[in-house]
C-alpha cells in the first residue's frame, strides 16, 4: 500500500554529494528533499538519524529459482529476502525449469515479479535451454523489455557460437553477460584448484579457467563492439585483464560478489559445501585485490549472485553439493565492511545501486516491462521513491533460521556485520520498516 | 593380555585423516597394534575389549581388502558389525549421505567405519553424527589413515626385524631420518596423501617423483620434495612406496599410454637392481602386475605387501579401540 512518508534526519547520499535531509514522499515518488521540511499530509514518519539514506539498491545477479526451484526459492521469497537487504530491484537469472529463453517465460517471471515486493527485471538466455547451441530468440525477449543475456551457470564454450551472439546482440542494443569459465579447464573441480584443494583431495577449478574466458571474451567483444557485462570475477588476473580492456575502450562492465571479497578458499577445508560456489572462493591475494579495487572505484557493481538451494541440495558431500550462496539480505552490510565501514556512503551505492541500474538499464520506469518505476537515481524531487535507509551503526548477527529466504545457505552463519537496512521503500511503499519485512 | 596404558588425548577420537593426529596420538596407535599382534597368535583370536559395540560399516565405494580387514579387526574385539550393501540399500533410492547416516546412528551404533568416493565425506559424516566415532576407510583422492599407519607399522617391524631386535615400543624412532620415495600417481592417491602426513609426522625425509600430470598441484606447499630422476633417488631410498595407477579414477588419460608409464615410473626389474640390499618396498594394494610393479618385483623378499595385508588387522583393532576408548578403560585382554 502507498502511503505518504517522511525520511528524518538521515544523510542523503547523492553521486556528488553528501548532505542531511529529510525525505518527503508522496504517492509513490519523492516529493521535496531538504532540512526540516514539512511532513506531507497523514505521512508516516521514519526515523534514519545516523543512517545513510540512497537508492534502493539493484542485483544484477539473482537467482529467484522461479519457474521450476520453488523449493529452494520463489519470486515472492526472494524479492523479500531483497527488500530486506535493502533492494528496490533486482535482475533475474533465466537458470530456472525451464529456461527463461522465450517470451513466453520472460512474461510469466514479470508477472509474477508484479505481484512482488520489489521490482524484477529478467534476464534472458543467449541460448536455447542455455545448452550453449542454439541462439535464443533474443529479439522477441528484448521487446518485452530485456537488455541483459546470459548463460549464467555456464559460460557460452563455444567462441564461435559467442561470437555470433554477440554480432546478433549488438544489433539489438543488448547486453551480453558471461560466466566465465572455460568447463574444459574448469572441468568437475569444486574449489579453487592450488595446493589447498590438492591437498584436501578436492578437484580444482582453476583461476585460469576464469581468466582465458574473460580474455577471449574481451577480444570478442573489441571485434564485435557488443556491449558486455562479466560476470563475478574472482582472481586478480581476471580484475587485470577488465581494466586493461576498459583503458583500451572496450564496452565492457564487471561485477564482483560479497562472498569473493570476503571469503578465503581456506574455508573449503571443512568441507561444508555451504562454502562452495561457482566460481570458487579464491586465495587471500585475490581478495585483498578485488577489496583494492573496489575501494579504489574500479569496481562497476557489486552483485550478489543470491543462489538458493535446499537443504538436500548441500547436505551433500562437497564434490556432490549444488554450488552456490545465499547473498541478498547481507550484501550492503558485506560490502560496506569490505570499504572499510567508512566513508561518506557514495561508493557504497554507486557500486550497489547506481552502476548497477545503468548496467541494467533500470534508470528510467518502463512500460515494457509491467511498469517497473527508476532505479539508481539521485533522490531528487519527481523521481520514483525508491529508497535504501542503511544504518553502519547496526552490528546484526546471521541467524539462517531467520532469513526471508526459503533456503538457508548462507555462508556467514554466526557472523556479526557492521551495519544493516533499517528501511526499505519501493515505488513509495514503506516494505522494510525498522529491518522488519511488511509484507 | 595385560592392561595397557592410554593417553586420554588419543582416545574417544573421529579418525578422519592423519593430519589431525599428534605423534603421540600417532605411536599409541602403533604400540596399540603390537599389543594387538599378539591376539593374532592366539589360538581363539577373540578379545572381549568391545563387547556390546556396534560398529557399522559404510561402504560407498568398492573394496574387498579394507573392508574384511575392519570387519574383522572389529569382530576381533567382539563388536557387532553392521555392514550397509550400497547397492542394495536406500542410497540407492536416492536417500542423501546425511539422512543414511543418521538413521543408522538412531539405530545405536557406537562406530561408523566409512569409505566414500567424495573426498570430505567422512568430516561431514562426523559433523552429523551426535556420539558415534567415525573412521575413515578411504575418502576419494584425499585421505586413507589406517592405510597409512599399517604401512609405518610394517615398515617399523620390518628395519627392527633388520636390525634384529623387535619393534615394540620404538616409537618413530626407526622411521626417524628415513629416506621415503614415493612413485607414481600421487594427485589421485589418498593413499599417498596419509603416506606424507604420517612420514613427516614421523620424522621421514619425504620425495615424491611422478609425470606432471600426476604430481599433486602446487607441490612447492607440501611437505616433499620433488624428484626428477628417479634412478638416482631409488639408489638413494630406504623406503619406496609403489602408488596404483588409478585408471578408474581416470589417471589413465593423464599418460600416454600405461606402457610409457611404465618405462618411465615403473618399478621394473631394472630399477628394483638400482635399489639398496636393505631397501623396502611397500604398496597399498590391489597391485596391477606389470604396470606399476614388475611381477618379480612384487615377489622380491623387500616388497611387504603382504604383510601389509595381514597386518591390517591388527592396526585396524587399534584404530577402533582407540576411537571406542575413553580415558578411564584402558584395554582389557
Amino acid at each position: 500500500m502507498v502511503e505518504n512518508l517522511i525520511v528524518r534526519g538521515g544523510t542523503v547520499v547523492r553521486s556528488s554529494e553528501v548532505v542531511s535531509a529529510d525525505v518527503a514522499i508522496v504517492d509513490g515518488r519523492i516529493l521535496e528533499v531538504g532540512s526540516q521540511i514539512a511532513a506531507p499530509t497523514g505521512a508516516i514518519e521514519l526515523d534514519a538519524t545516523g543512517c545513510l539514506v540512497g537508492p534502493g539498491l539493484v542485483d544484477l545477479h539473482t537467482h529467484l529459482r522461479e519457474p521450476g526451484g520453488e523449493e529452494a526459492e520463489t519470486v515472492e521469497t526472494g524479492c523479500r529476502a531483497g527488500a530486506l537487504g535493502g533492494y528496490s530491484a533486482v535482475v533475474a537469472m533465466p537458470n530456472t525449469i525451464p529456461a527463461i529463453d522465450s517470451a513466453a517465460v520472460v512474461a510469466q517471471v514479470i508477472a509474477l515479479g508484479q505481484a512482488a515486493a520489489i521490482d524484477v527485471a529478467v534476464a534472458g538466455a543467449i541460448t536455447v535451454g542455455r545448452a550453449g547451441q542454439i541462439l535464443s530468440p533474443m529479439a522477441e525477449m528484448a521487446s518485452l523489455g530485456v537488455t541483459i543475456f546470459t548463460d549464467d551457470g555456464n559460460g557460452v564454450q563455444d567462441a564461435g557460437l559467442m561470437l555470433r551472439a554477440m554480432q546478433y546482440a549488438r544489433g539489438l542494443g543488448v547486453t551480453l553477460a558471461e560466466h566465465c569459465e572455460d568447463e574444459s579447464l574448469a572441468g568437475s573441480g569444486c574449489m579453487n584448484a592450488g595446493s589447498l584443494a590438492s591437498r584436501l583431495g578436492l578437484p580444482g577449478r582453476s583461476g585460469l579457467s576464469e581468466e582465458i574466458m574473460v580474455a577471449r571474451d574481451l577480444a570478442l567483444a573489441e571485434a564485435t563492439g557488443c556491449s558486455l557485462h562479466l560476470l563475478h570475477l574472482s582472481t586478480a588476473r581476471s580484475l587485470e585483464l577488465c581494466l586493461a580492456a576498459k583503458a583500451k575502450g572496450i564496452d565492457v562492465t564487471f561485477e564482483v560478489t560479497p562472498h569473493h571479497l570476503h571469503l578465503p578458499e581456506e574455508l573449503c577445508a571443512s568441507y561444508d559445501p555451504v562454502f562452495k560456489v561457482h566460481p570458487p572462493l579464491r586465495t587471500k591475494a585475490d581478495i585483498d585485490a578485488l577489496v583494492a579495487a573496489l575501494i579504489a572505484g574500479q569496481i562497476d557493481a557489486v552483485a550478489t549472485d543470491h543462489a538458493p538451494h535446499p537443504a538436500q541440495a548441500k547436505d551433500r558431500p562437497f564434490d556432490q553439493a549444488a554450488p552456490g550462496m545465499l547473498g541478498l539480505e547481507h550484501a550492503a552490510a558485506l560490502t560496506w565492511e569490505a570499504l572499510g565501514a567508512e566513508g561518506d556512503g557514495r561508493m557504497l551505492f554507486e557500486v550497489l545501486s547506481r552502476r548497477p541500474a545503468r548496467i541494467a538499464r533500470l534508470t528510467e520506469a518502463s512500460e515494457r516491462r509491467g511498469g517497473q518505476s527508476a532505479h539508481g537515481g539521485e533522490l531528487m524531487a519527481g523521481e520514483d521513491a525508491n529508497l535504501c535507509i542503511f544504518d553502519p551503526s547496526r552490528r546484526p548477527i546471521v541467524d539462517p533460521a531467520a532469513l526471508a529466504s526459503r533456503s538457508r545457505n548462507t555462508p556467514y552463519a554466526g557472523r556479526t556485520l557492521t551495519g544493516g537496512i533499517r528501511h526499505t521503500i519501493v515505488r513509495g511503499e514503506l516494505i522494510v520498516r525498522e529491518s522488519e519485512a511488511q509484507r | 593380555m595385560s592392561d595397557l596404558p592410554v593417553k586420554s588425548d588419543v582416545v574417544g577420537q573421529h579418525l578422519l585423516s592423519i593430519s589431525d593426529l599428534t605423534i603421540d596420538a600417532l605411536i599409541e596407535h602403533l604400540e596399540v597394534a603390537e599389543a594387538f599382534c599378539e591376539v593374532e597368535r592366539r589360538s581363539v583370536r577373540k578379545v572381549p575389549t568391545l563387547k556390546g559395540k556396534v560398529v557399522a560399516s559404510l561402504f560407498f565405494e568398492e573394496s574387498t581388502r579394507t573392508r574384511l580387514s575392519f570387519e574383522t579387526a572389529a569382530k576381533r574385539l567382539s563388536a557387532d558389525v553392521l555392514s550397509l550393501a550400497v547397492a542394495s540399500s536406500s542410497v540407492k533410492k536416492g536417500e542423501s549421505l546425511r539422512d543414511t547416516v543418521e538413521t543408522i546412528e538412531a539405530m545405536g551404533i557406537d562406530a561408523v567405519v566409512i569409505r566414500h568416493s567424495s573426498a570430505g565425506a567422512p568430516h561431514q559424516v562426523a559433523r552429523w553424527m551426535d556420539r558415534a566415532r567415525v573412521l575413515n576407510a578411504g575418502d576419494g583422492w584425499h585421505a586413507h589413515p589406517t592405510q597409512a599407519l599399517i604401512d609405518l607399522f610394517t615398515v617399523r617391524q620390518a628395519i627392527a626385524a633388520q636390525e634384529g631386535r623387535t619393534s615394540e615400543g620404538t616409537g618413530v624412532s626407526l622411521l626417524e631420518g628415513r629416506r621415503v620415495l614415493i612413485i607414481g600417481d600421487i594427485r589421485h592417491s589418498r593413499v599417498a596423501r596419509s603416506q606424507i602426513d604420517a612420514y613427516v609426522l614421523a620424522g621421514a625425509d619425504v620425495s615424491i617423483c611422478a609425470p606432471g600430470t600426476l604430481l599433486p598441484t602446487g607441490p612447492a606447499d607440501w611437505p616433499v620434495t620433488v624428484v626428477e630422476d628417479l634412478d638416482a633417488a631409488l639408489a638413494e631410498a630406504d623406503i619406496v612406496s609403489v602408488l596404483r595407477m588409478q585408471e578408474e579414477r581416470g589417471s589413465g588419460s593423464f599418460v600416454p599410454s600405461l606402457a610409457e608409464f611404465t618405462a618411465t615410473y615403473g618399478m621394473t626389474d631394472r630399477r628394483a637392481a638400482l635399489l639398496r640390499g636393505d631397501a623396502l618396498i611397500t604398496h597399498p594394494g590391489p597391485m596391477v602386475r606389470g604396470v606399476e610393479i614388475s611381477s618379480m618385483v612384487a615377489d622380491d623378499d623387500r616388497c611387504l605387501v603382504r604383510r601389509q595385508v595381514s597386518n591390517g588387522v591388527p592396526v585396524r583393532m587399534a584404530a577402533l579401540f582407540l576411537a571406542l576408548s575413553t580415558p578411564e578403560e584402558g584395554i582389557r585382554g
